[in-house]
């Protein structure tokens, strides 16, 4: 009878993956874009990413703190929500723009939803957006002591020619972290190599982005300049890093191949008849809206449920 | 506390009718992008209200049941008429700011509602002051969001340049300080949703902490018109009292509103047969 003494009520399968396992990993799958940034814009980035970072984790804390709730700030899930913004910042920004992005990230998007779990939108990405409406001129503002000038997207929407190989390097101008083609891969890779992301949303995303801007783009298959668009902006960052978010990305396999369908021809809406160069943080936070309904169209069938009659 | 100062206090702190009731959301959203516009926009629903809850209580034994609502609107419809021209004649600067959004008070459902729910059943003098302390209510709550939306995305209050934004510093002792860079999104229609729910959060707060302390939060009631299935007030205490049977409250029920009642039944019993 010994044997039964761990039998419990389901679930039986366990595994070692704990919330805050897999947001570690995260943290150290950003950390290439995160180096690359800082050795890319210099200290004024560490100094951005550090205090983005800050103001998340103290936020959740005081937070729960004063709302009398258990401390979650150990699951590592507030870091990477600074991680992720601060490498959605340009490097010029001032400090007070990350602690700014960071409390509304984490109070407005995900605590006042209710915590990890219960955000219906990217809290980094949420607050993204809500900086580049607010401080509209400090967001879009890349000049810094390396680079001045537009973004290559911007040069590529104006018709000038780019340096694709900069571009996968990460020598250009842009957000601190999404810069490095290569460096967002290499994170990519840790966390494709430990389970912790799989490929659906990403390779849905990127295929059917590739086929829009074939398509639509006016310029059919141009390989240098296809790759100029998938090495800009934050698409790479985007996404390997937010769309496959756990919490705001569907639950059903063929809900995430059509929600990375959605994101990518919506990416490629905004960037080639959108106003502004950029588009994916627009995308993947309308995808994050459409998930329920999504998911509602394609819940899997129950066992037993529907089918032929024998 | 009297008829009067009970209308007053239920339309601006009990019943607010932005904060609590949630009613007339359009031009909540829509017109409070600055204090003033939020208090002119406010003072002008006031107004008319005042003056729909008067006519429409004095109507009330005239106007059909059936037709009412058709009949509220055309009387809140000259109202809305007038108050439109006196805007555009005297205050022209309020009637460009606010557009559309002065004939829309028209279908503003907070009038309606207040028709529907207590003019039509109440005499003039509380009907007034119903109205009189929900259109206060309602200026209340616009000017607080409009100050809020205004000092957040603008730097300014009432027009006044109150935070140092790099547009207007502030001069100390000749050196420029300007600190504040105002955050555009909250002139913008984000910024509407944010500000009413975090005020309504706030209110909430509030009204939690009074009954803690044992104050009475409740609703007032708006009288009875006898018909249960169309009656918004969900807090009343003889509600369906009618299909409840014998177990019904009736002995809370006003004893004149009570034979009115039966009155009614008898006259559509004998209708029937």
């Amino acid at each position: 009878m010994s044997d039964l003494r761990n039998v419990s009520s389901n679930p039986h399968i366990r595994s070692k993956m704990t919330t805050s396992n897999i947001m570690l990993l995260v943290v150290i799958a950003l950390l290439p874009a995160t180096c690359f940034g800082i050795y890319n814009f210099g200290i004024d980035a560490l100094i951005l990413v550090l205090v983005t970072v800050a103001s998340t984790v103290l936020t959740e804390y005081l937070y729960e703190k004063l709302m009398h709730k258990k401390i979650t700030v150990g699951d590592f899930s507030a870091v990477v929500t600074g991680l992720l913004l601060a490498l959605n910042l340009p490097s010029s920004a001032p400090w007070w723009i990350g602690v700014v992005g960071g409390v509304f990230a984490i109070l407005v998007v995900k605590m006042l939803f209710g915590g990890l779990g219960q955000n219906f939108m990217n809290p980094a990405l949420g607050a993204r957006c809500f900086l580049l409406i607010s401080f509209t001129s400090i967001m879009t503002n890349f000049d810094c002591d390396t680079y001045s000038g537009a973004t290559p997207l911007a040069a590529l929407k104006s018709g000038e020619s780019v340096n694709v190989m900069d571009m996968i390097i990460g020598r250009t101008a842009g957000t601190i972290g999404e810069t490095s083609m290569i460096a967002i891969v290499t994170g990519a890779c840790i966390l494709i190599l430990t389970g912790v992301i799989d490929l659906k949303i990403p390779g849905a995303y990127i295929v059917s982005f590739v086929i829009f801007i074939v398509l639509f783009g006016g310029r059919g298959f141009d390989s240098a300049y296809i790759s100029a668009q998938l090495a800009g902006g934050g698409l790479m960052l985007g996404a390997f890093f937010m769309a496959t978010d756990y919490v705001t990305r569907p639950i059903t396999k063929n809900g995430q191949y059509l929600f990375g369908i959605f994101l990518g021809i919506m990416t490629g809406i905004f960037r080639l008849f959108g106003p502004s160069a950029e588009g994916v943080s627009y995308a993947i936070i309308l995808g994050n809206l459409l998930v329920p309904l999504i998911e509602k169209i394609t819940l899997p069938k129950a066992f037993g449920k529907g089918g032929e009659r024998a | 506390m009297n008829k009067a100062a009970e209308r007053l206090y239920n339309g601006i702190i009990k019943e607010n009718p932005t904060f609590v009731l949630m009613l007339g959301m359009c031009p909540t959203l829509a017109v409070t992008t600055s204090a003033i516009n939020g208090l002119g926009m406010g003072l002008t629903t006031a107004v008319v209200l005042t003056l729909s809850n008067m006519i429409i209580s004095l109507l009330r034994n005239v106007i059909p049941d059936k037709v009412r609502i058709p009949a509220f609107i055309v009387i809140i419809a000259s109202f809305v008429t007038m108050m439109q021209m006196l805007l555009q004649a005297y205050l022209p600067f309020l009637y460009d700011a606010l557009g559309i959004y002065i004939p829309l008070i028209v279908v503003n459902c907070i009038i309606l509602g207040r028709a529907e729910s207590y003019a039509s059943k109440n005499p003039v003098i509380p009907s007034m002051f119903d109205g009189i302390g929900m259109g206060l209510g309602f200026s209340l709550a616009l000017t607080c969001i409009g100050a809020v939306r205004e000092l957040l995305g603008a730097g300014d209050l009432f027009g006044f340049h109150v935070l140092p934004t790099a547009d207007h510093p502030w001069m100390i002792g000749g050196s420029s300080i300007s600190f504040y860079t105002p955050a555009s999104i909250f002139v913008l229609a984000p910024g509407a949703f944010f500000v009413l729910a975090f005020l309504t959060a706030l209110q909430n707060r509030v009204k939690r902490n009074g009954e803690k302390k044992g104050r009475d939060m409740s609703k007032i009631q708006s009288g009875c018109s006898h018909d249960c299935l169309s009656c918004g007030e969900t807090g009343c205490e003889h509600r369906f009292y009618d299909t409840q049977g014998a177990d019904a409250p009736v002995g809370k029920v006003p004893a004149k509103e009570q034979k009115a009642a039966e009155k009614n039944a008898e006259a559509k019993e004998k209708e029937e047969q």
